[in-house]
């Protein structure tokens, strides 16, 4: 074991919140809530190869108030994660590490997430009705 | 620099610098394979959520024949495949960087990737069954 009795580098509590700090902590938090909702898609596809009952039990489930409310904060979830994904891959190329950029591009992909997550909803509520 | 300054700063032998495998004999190839991936799911996961929205209120029979359809089903299951790889490349490197008592890290790992690859092959056998039946 490590011995504790050295001196540690400073942990998250110590530093100032910043927009580039919360965007790496937020995109591992969803990648992780992302993986659990996972089981989501695997239910309804196996509930989709078996018979209609069981895909209408799966379709209230999603669609009930608690179903409702997980389905936005996934869908916001895989929206963040897709924009600050494709955000962390053009750096991965090398670009935009300039520390204006840096913060611009965190800030655009968390507008970007709320925007296509509002985007979507708006037209589940209008189009779809009830899911 | 020049170069008889790197050969003699440099402790590893020749062969480790030609593998260039690292600590871990792996060398890129997670990294890699995490990206990759996440390109294909760029693509997959817009896909995804336009077929979602496309099948918003239908039923068993309309979803059904939907998916069964050939670039629905095979465009689903590369989907999956790609996301579950993707999903346990992440969680494994979350679990590597938080879980610090060794056999709880393995036991974690290895729950993982099992959980992962179940998903993975049920979700594939889900499709083909989709869109091989009628």
């Amino acid at each position: 074991m490590a011995n504790m009795q050295r001196p540690l580098s400073p942990h998250i509590q110590i530093y100032r919140w910043q927009a580039q700090m919360v965007s790496s902590i937020v995109h591992r938090a969803t990648g992780v809530a992302l993986a659990i909702g996972s089981v989501v898609v695997v239910y309804g596809l196996l509930k989709l190869a078996g018979d209609e009952a069981g895909f209408n039990e799966f379709r209230s489930l999603v669609g009930s108030p608690i179903g409702m409310v997980l389905m936005l904060g996934w869908s916001w979830a895989l929206f963040y994660h897709l924009c600050n994904g494709i955000r962390h891959l053009i750096q991965d190329g090398g670009a935009g590490y300039a520390i204006t950029q840096f913060v611009r591009s965190s800030w655009l992909s968390a507008i970007g997430s709320v925007v296509l997550t509002a985007m979507v909803w708006a037209y589940i509520l209008t189009v779809g009705g009830a899911a | 620099m020049s170069n008889e300054k790197v050969v003699a700063t440099d402790r590893r032998s020749p062969l480790k610098i030609a593998l260039g495998l690292g600590s871990a004999h792996s060398g890129v190839h997670h990294w890699w394979v995490q990206r990759v991936t996440a390109a294909a799911l760029v693509v997959l996961g817009i896909w995804f959520v336009i077929l979602v929205l496309g099948l918003l209120g239908a039923d068993y029979v309309t979803a059904r024949s939907t998916l069964a359809q050939p670039w629905n089903a095979l465009l689903m299951i590369a989907f999956v495949v790609a996301m579950f790889w993707h999903a346990a490349l992440g969680l494994q490197v979350v679990i590597e960087d938080y879980v610090h008592t060794r056999w709880k890290e393995v036991f974690a790992l290895v729950a993982v990737y099992f959980l992962a690859v179940l998903g993975a092959l049920a979700s594939v056998l889900a499709v083909l069954r989709i869109a091989l039946t009628p």
